[in-house]
């Protein structure tokens, strides 16, 4: 799959455009990705393009996409991304968006309703549901890695990479990722405060899928957020954490083809 | 010379520390006894009273969530020093303005504190310790453009007089600013700020304020007055940085004999060995570049931690310049090795109590201090001096 940077509101934006091979069959799919700097999301990209146009930003800050000092929130990539579709001609799109990606769909979807035919959100955060005396989702700066990890990952062990192996560069788009992760959700964590009184804009079927070991977006949080959108179902990705793409492939990619191809 | 006597107010009675986590942060309040805080404060103010007595000025600052530093309001300490002293200049370093919502406010603290001090204040700014994020809830990411722009707006506010200023800046907005009182120092009381970057420094000297830097030792110490005397000739402030711009912080105790002086080294050690925190609260993302984070995963020494890494043996601190200890000659000359090594400073700033060191002590080695130490440095680093001469002189010979 090609990736070409194209220059948007003065940013350089890495795109991922698998072309217009499927174009016949679907819709095209914007996919969002996570906030992790070392989330091999292209593969999983990869395989839903298999049956369709799939359109991958990297988010400013991420991959190869420059941050601009101007730049400090979800909402101003919600409309970059939004500035994308327009550049590259695609009137209606479906979307898969994960975490961090997820709360930037949402903001597009409330934004510009018309643009989804389907959304799918996989671990989505930016809304804030619960009590003002406990964090929605988890504090993983504030905790050691290695229980973060557990968080993240069914199963750590087995998808962490051996950082000592990875190169200087790789290392640099880890932290790179990080740091901007910080600069979008340390304040209010992880949330728009507005956002919830927006999603019922949202025209497009949507389903919330979170892995079954998520130990950062809690299934009382999924449902939550899936009742502020008009038309919204839920589902569970066994043996994966906040990661299905990486950990249930398969069975995730099942599970989206079938919503999607409804 | 001037040499400032610095005390975190520190509350020291602590459980085993592996029974916690970390000091700082998260260690819960339940552990902090008022009735012992209050007899603790009364006695590092009397000890700030002995320094002021000897000579030697005074110097606070500000930390939160933490037992190494009990004094998270340091303007309100700051406050009641100034009614308590009468002569010593008062060194705040400093105000972590990156972590404070309104600089505006910041501004009017200090002034107001100038004034109660009739002139006598010192008013530093510290990016902060990345532990201070946390308790801040403060982004870490873009911290140093928050802190200039602050900066840059406290000295207008101090400095402007003819009614109302706007300010709709990067971070801030503020659209009437006409701060009451004004300070009494013109244009405005001495700016200080602390940087263990030579990027940093290099931007202090370019404004001229002075440059603190803490327990750095010997080669880092060198690279960022090194730093600040450049940035300061780029700017066209001239060749000559006076010595009284760069200021080195360090563990210091002065006894009348070699096993008194180290009876109290070992106890000042407690700064340091007492500092467990724990990588999360050390490192929070986008408090360093992506390229020193990359450094780090590689195993290289986390500058910004060195605080809780330096050797924690007084030999150790010693031989890495991060502490002087000893006897009044012996502390004299390590001093003078070490200024001379870094290319002068003229301003000593003198961590002379920790954790356990109990009052007697402490006021000890201030006193020898004062009195054999300081009379000494006073003549061998007049004000007049030139910092980085030596070294200016040793490139220019060799072309």
């Amino acid at each position: 799959m090609n990736t070409t940077i194209m220059k948007i509101a003065g940013i350089d934006l890495e795109v991922l455009d698998s072309g217009n091979e499927n174009a016949a069959k679907s819709k095209p799919l914007l996919f969002l990705h996570s906030g992790m700097g070392n989330d091999p999301w292209q593969s999983f990209a990869g395989e839903l393009a298999k049956q369709r146009r799939v359109i991958a930003p990297s988010h400013p800050g991420f991959g190869q996409s420059s941050l601009p000092e101007w730049l400090d929130c979800v909402d101003d990539i919600a409309y970059l991304h939004l500035e994308l579709l327009d550049r590259l001609g695609v009137e209606q799109v479906d979307m898969v968006a994960c975490s961090i990606g997820g709360w930037i769909g949402a903001e597009m979807a409330s934004k510009a309703p018309q643009r989804f035919r389907r959304v799918v959100l996989i671990g989505p955060v930016g809304v804030k549901l619960g009590s003002a005396d406990k964090l929605d989702i988890p504090d993983i700066f504030a905790m050691p890695q290695t229980d973060a990890d557990k968080l993240i990952y069914k199963d750590p062990e087995k998808l962490l990479p051996d950082f000592s192996k990875l190169s200087e560069a790789e290392l640099a788009t880890i932290f790179r990722a990080r740091e901007t992760l910080a600069l979008l959700v340390w304040e209010p964590w992880m949330h728009n405060t507005k956002l919830k009184h927006r999603l019922h804009r949202v025209i497009a079927p949507a389903m919330f899928v979170r892995g079954g070991s998520d130990g950062l977006v809690s299934a009382n949080y999924l449902e939550g957020y899936a009742k502020l959108l008009p038309n919204a179902r839920t589902t569970t990705i066994s043996g994966a954490g906040h990661l299905p793409h990486l950990e249930q492939p398969q069975a995730l990619t099942s599970a989206i083809n079938e919503f999607l191809e409804k | 010379m001037r040499a400032w006597h610095f005390s975190e107010t520190a509350y020291p009675y602590l459980p085993p520390a592996d029974s916690y986590l970390s000091i700082r942060v998260s260690l819960p309040n339940k552990l902090y006894d008022p009735a012992k805080g209050a007899a603790l404060y009364d006695r590092y103010i009397d000890e700030w009273l002995i320094a002021e007595e000897e000579g030697v000025e005074i110097m606070l600052n500000e930390h939160h969530q933490t037992a190494t530093c009990v004094d998270p309001a340091a303007p309100l300490m700051l406050a009641a020093l100034a009614r308590l002293s009468k002569k010593a200049r008062l060194l705040i370093l400093g105000n972590p303005v990156a972590n404070r919502r309104q600089p505006v406010r910041v501004a009017e603290e200090m002034a107001m504190i100038d004034v109660l001090s009739h002139g006598r204040l010192e008013a530093g700014f510290v990016r902060g310790v990345p532990y201070e994020i946390l308790p801040a809830n403060s982004n870490p990411v873009r911290m140093n453009e928050r802190h200039w722009e602050a900066l840059d707006l406290i000295v207008k506010c101090w400095t402007h007089h003819d009614g109302p200023f706007s300010h709709e800046g990067r971070f801030f907005h503020h659209r009437a600013i006409n701060i009451w009182p004004r300070p009494i120092q013109q244009p405005h009381p001495p700016v200080w700020v602390s940087t263990t970057s030579t990027g940093g420094a290099a931007q202090v000297g370019a404004h001229g304020y002075v440059q603190a830097t803490f327990l750095t030792g010997f080669d880092t110490t060198k690279r960022i007055f090194d730093a600040y005397r450049k940035g300061w000739r780029d700017a066209g402030r001239g060749q000559d940085v006076p010595i009284d711009r760069l200021a080195y912080a360090a563990l210091i105790y002065v006894g009348d004999s070699e096993a008194r002086a180290r009876a109290g080294a070992e106890k000042l050690l407690w700064y340091v060995q007492a500092n467990k925190v724990p990588p999360h609260f050390a490192n929070p993302p986008g408090y360093v570049p992506v390229a020193m984070n990359v450094q780090l995963a590689r195993g290289a020494h986390n500058v910004v931690s060195a605080f809780g890494t330096k050797q924690a043996t007084v030999d150790g601190a010693l031989e890495a310049g991060t502490m002087f200890a000893g006897t009044p000659d012996q502390v004299l000359s390590q001093i003078r090795k070490h200024s001379d090594h870094v290319g002068g400073y003229g301003q000593l700033l003198i961590m002379g109590q920790a954790g356990f060191l109990e009052h007697d002590d402490t006021v000890h080695s201030i006193r020898m201090f004062a009195r054999e130490v300081y009379p000494k440095l006073k003549e061998l680093y007049p004000d007049t001096m030139i910092s980085g001469f030596e070294h200016a002189k040793a490139a220019a010979a060799a072309g």
